[in-house]
């Protein structure tokens, strides 16, 4: 926030125009860079199973804990799956939770 | 001859954002720096750099006819008066039946490399045929965009192709700056564009009338001695872009009145 946004919110005035643009664009450009309508909803869950199918031959996780999800930085998606580690299947070793796993990272482009 | 040739990409997606000006200016002031330079006009359907550079009537061949072997690369060059260092080749004429794929730029673009140390590639609009076929010309790319929604979009949706492809590097340049709108904040901000495109910055050029002018006269700024801010703007591009150590050109430092002052204050960001 600036100081001109400061005097233009204490006087009630409406906020510059900048800001507006500013505020509009990332919105759009956040669509238009990664088309994540199809992504989101099925394709996501969809993925979220085949990832947890194949850690878990390996592993056994805290299912209720796990965590999958998109996300935007710069100019750059990444898909983060959080997958907390209970033990491995011989069950010798127990893994500190919370492992982050960056399963994929990749531009997602149309 | 030039074995470093710099084969340079000026793009924006969206139209009327000022690539053929940059082009035509740049491409005057590098020439003039002693670079030896071409500049391509990629948009054979819609052709303007000849008009910007007042080199409309002494066009014959194109590069198609090059490709074709209708004549030679020499023949179908333009070479401007004033400026000896500078060449623009068309690539084809607005008549042309058969549309040009990406090799046959491609060849172009490795037929100048042979004699020139710069070729810049003044690409159409859109992020169709015609950029792509631009695109596969050239090794690094200048974005030009406009401080305004649309053109940013469009900036934008251009840079996640070229993301895609070799070209390296990939800078910014943003035209038509108008510092008063941008003190007053009604005008998206130099780190705002720059910051939602994350580009490094060539320049920011700003908004003159003195560009409409030259353009009547067919004489780019940059050639002509007058003191206009765009010309400032666009040296200091080019310098830039030879790999000189020259600041940005700062908007925030171009009004010097007590009003601009203030304004600069109402910029400052408080949290």
């Amino acid at each position: 926030m600036t100081l001109r946004d400061l005097i233009n919110k204490l006087l009630g005035r409406e906020q510059a125009s900048a800001n507006t643009a500013r505020e509009r664009l990332q919105l759009v450009l956040a669509h238009d860079r990664v088309d994540m309508s199809s992504l989101t909803t099925d394709l996501l869950d969809k993925m979220r199973k085949e990832i947890l199918d194949v850690v878990a031959k390996y592993v056994e996780i805290d299912f209720e804990e796990v965590a999958v999800s998109l996300e935007t930085e710069d100019r750059m998606t990444a898909l983060v799956a959080n997958l907390p580690i209970k033990r491995t299947l011989s069950g010798e070793i127990k893994f500190k939770k919370n492992d982050k796993i960056n399963k994929a990272d990749k531009d997602i482009k149309k | 001859m030039a074995e470093n040739t710099r084969t340079i990409l000026i793009c924006s997606g969206k139209g009327g954002v000022g690539k053929t000006t940059l082009t035509a200016n740049l491409g005057i002031a590098l020439a003039n720096s002693g670079a030896t330079t071409a500049v391509l006009d990629a948009d054979f359907g819609l052709r303007n750099l000849d008009l910007l550079l007042g080199l409309e009537n002494r066009i014959i061949y194109t590069a198609q006819d090059v490709l074709d072997k209708n004549c030679r690369l020499d023949q179908a060059l333009v070479r401007h008066k004033k400026e000896p260092n500078l060449a623009l080749l068309p690539a084809g004429d607005p008549r042309m039946l058969d549309w040009m794929k990406p090799e046959d730029m491609k060849k172009i673009s490795e037929l100048l490399s042979e004699k020139f140390d710069f070729v810049l590639v003044d690409c159409p609009a859109g992020v169709e045929d015609g950029f792509k076929n631009a695109l596969a010309a050239c090794k690094e790319a200048i974005v030009v965009t406009n401080p305004e929604l649309s053109a940013v979009r469009d900036a934008d949706r251009v840079i996640g192709i070229l993301n895609t492809s070799d070209i390296e590097p990939i800078q910014l340049v943003i035209n038509r700056v108008r510092p008063n709108m941008m003190a007053n904040q009604e005008m998206l901000s130099i780190e705002d564009v720059q910051g939602i495109l994350s580009l490094p910055l060539l320049g920011i050029v700003l908004e003159d009338e003195q560009v409409i002018i030259s353009t009547n006269r067919g004489e780019p700024l940059t050639l002509t001695d007058s003191s206009s801010p765009a010309k400032k703007c666009y040296l200091n591009v080019s310098q830039r872009l030879t790999g000189k150590d020259v600041p940005i050109i700062d908007p925030k430092n171009e009004g010097k009145s007590i009003k601009d002052r203030f304004m600069r204050l109402m910029q400052t960001k408080i949290f």
